[in-house]
């Protein structure tokens, strides 16, 4: 009875210590960016032009391109997540299956950094050839990398939930007649559709708080892409540059309010992606 | 590229095992009756001099233990500013809101020129000033304004507070700031990464990281290496800092000082870097 108690208290701990480390961080970037939020230093982050030395520290273009680099990777990942996941849980024979899945696993534990440097030497002259515009390191240069990283995570969060249903209603569908393709259409993937969203969601949340693949591959430019071949800038990526290089001047508090856009991104994007979810509910 | 590296990495330490067999003292005497840990991080230029100060002075006194991490200028100050390492690199002179906020000391010790570089297959050798600053605001796009090849010109840069940017922004481009379609890369070692990698690219990085992957290009004539920046005929030069938070602990001081005497100098000249004594 006592060990019980223990358990219960040890998880409530753990759960509240987490929570409120989240809270407690939102709460430092706020406070950390607060000096902006004075005497017209909002207006002067919230604009367009990313010139420190001359006094225009603007980040709009890196939350452009934070949003145009995640949600483009997400837009490709997720059909192909979609898809991969169905063909391995009912379409797939056994002996393709596991080493599918197997390869998928895998895939989730390469670090970021890998894609990062194989694409900087494999895919960078690659599309700098094919596409003869800009240098290679592009808004699609990362993207495509970016679609790759997500994918795995996608598939595993989706096919959990996919197996659980699949165990429960293959078996109803298959008496009632379903061929697989319509059983997929029809039956399996309105039933699994909260277990898509929360895989999407998680998926948001690795593209866009990724640094690594757009700092090296995105090309770092602090503009609005005019096309998919121009380079851009995330706001994880800016962070990174701006702490790598300075450490007090005035503009190094916009490091702060990047900070707390990307929370609010995330924040934003989870509820929209809930309610979308709540929407279609039955 | 990898397996290059690998086999140029194994002479290096080779040829380290070699020299280190007699242990030569004099310099590293300083080290002999000290212990502890020392920290380092900071601006990417200084690394190289940084890791072989280390290693000599480990390989002499076991007892010491040095890390030498990069990060950047920017980091260099925030880390030894904030007392989390002894020693905080910088490749520019300390802000004063830096020194007022953190009450940093500064130790110069190395001169550093920083060139504009391209792939070592462009045919161009060299520009006018002009030229460069042309280039890096976007008035000339095509190589073949410049002398090259009909193709476009591949503009790379640095984020700008880094110290190497500040140097060549200031000295070479005049303040012009560098076209907004640019790529900003993150280190002195990306950048050459970058530039190897592109027939078209033109950036700028620290002379003492230049090697045969890019080609350091002429400036008005004057080719940028370390005898043209000791004799001042090429002008975009800097110096290189190490910080300490206050008065350095004694480990910091012999660090320091090492690197301030005959045998640092030695390893200064060694990364291609100009010792100011």
């Amino acid at each position: 009875m006592l060990s019980e108690i223990w358990i219960r208290r040890l998880l409530g701990t753990a759960a509240m210590v987490s929570t409120a480390a989240a809270f407690c961080i939102l709460l430092v970037l706020v406070t950390l960016a607060l000096p902006l939020f004075t005497a017209g230093g909002l207006g002067t982050v919230l604009s367009w032009q990313w010139l420190p030395f001359q006094g225009k520290f603007g980040i709009l273009p890196m939350v452009v391109g934070s949003l145009l680099l995640s949600l483009g990777a997400l837009a490709a990942a997720t059909p192909l997540a979609v898809g991969l996941a169905c063909f391995a849980q009912v379409l797939a024979p056994g002996w393709i299956k596991s080493p599918c899945l197997a390869v998928v696993h895998y895939m989730t534990s390469i670090p970021t950094v890998i894609y990062g440097f194989v694409s900087v030497f494999v895919l960078v002259p690659l599309m700098r050839q094919w596409f003869d515009r800009g240098t290679g390191f592009s808004l699609l240069t990362a993207m495509i990398a970016l679609t790759l990283l997500i994918l795995p995570t996608i598939v595993l969060v989706f096919q959990a939930t996919l197996r659980e249903v699949d165990r429960t209603a293959r078996a109803t569908c298959a008496a009632l007649g379903f061929s697989k393709p319509s059983y997929i259409r029809h039956a399996l993937l309105p039933l699994s559709r909260r277990g898509l969203l929360a895989a999407v969601i998680l998926g948001f949340g690795r593209a866009v708080g990724d640094t690594l693949i757009s700092l090296m591959l995105a090309g770092n430019a602090p503009m609005v892409p005019g096309s998919p071949l121009d380079a851009i800038r995330t706001l994880t990526a800016h962070i990174a540059l701006v702490v790598a290089t300075d450490s007090q001047s005035t503009f190094y508090h916009s490091v702060f309010a990047s900070g707390v856009i990307l929370f609010l991104i995330m924040i934003l994007i989870n509820l929209a992606l809930r309610r979308l979810g709540g929407s279609f509910a039955p | 590229m990898m397996s290059k590296n690998g086999v140029s990495l194994l002479l290096a330490a080779l040829a380290l095992l070699l020299c280190n067999a007699p242990a030569l003292a004099g310099d590293l005497d300083r080290f002999a009756s000290l212990e502890g840990t020392l920290d380092i991080a900071g601006g990417t230029a200084h690394i190289p001099v940084m890791n072989e100060a280390a290693k000599r002075i480990m390989s002499f006194n076991p007892k010491i233990r040095i890390t030498v991490a990069g990060g950047g200028t920017g980091i260099g100050v925030q880390k030894a500013g904030e007392g989390l390492v002894d020693i905080g690199n910088t490749g520019r002179p300390l802000s004063e809101e830096e020194v007022a906020k953190f009450g940093l000391q500064s130790f110069d010790f190395a001169i550093d020129g920083v060139a504009p570089i391209v792939h070592p297959e462009n045919p161009v050798n060299g520009l006018t000033a002009q030229q460069i600053r042309d280039i890096f605001a976007g008035r000339i796009t095509r190589w073949s304004a410049a002398g090259g090849p009909d193709a476009a010109i591949h503009v790379y840069g640095r984020e700008e507070a880094s110290g190497t940017h500040e140097v060549f922004w200031d000295k070479l481009l005049k303040k012009e700031p560098i076209v907004a379609g640019a790529n900003i890369i993150q280190s002195n070692g990306a950048m050459k990464v970058a530039v190897s990698q592109d027939a078209n690219a033109i950036g700028y990085m620290s002379i003492g990281h230049i090697d045969d992957t890019v080609k350091p290009l002429a400036v008005d004539g004057v080719t940028p290496s370390q005898e043209t920046a000791v004799d001042g005929s090429y002008p975009v030069v800097r110096h290189l800092f190490m910080n300490t938070k206050g008065d350095p602990k004694p480990v910091a001081r012999a660090f320091i000082d090492y690197i301030l005497s005959a045998e640092g100098a030695g390893i200064i000249s060694a990364a291609g870097y100009i010792p100011v004594r």
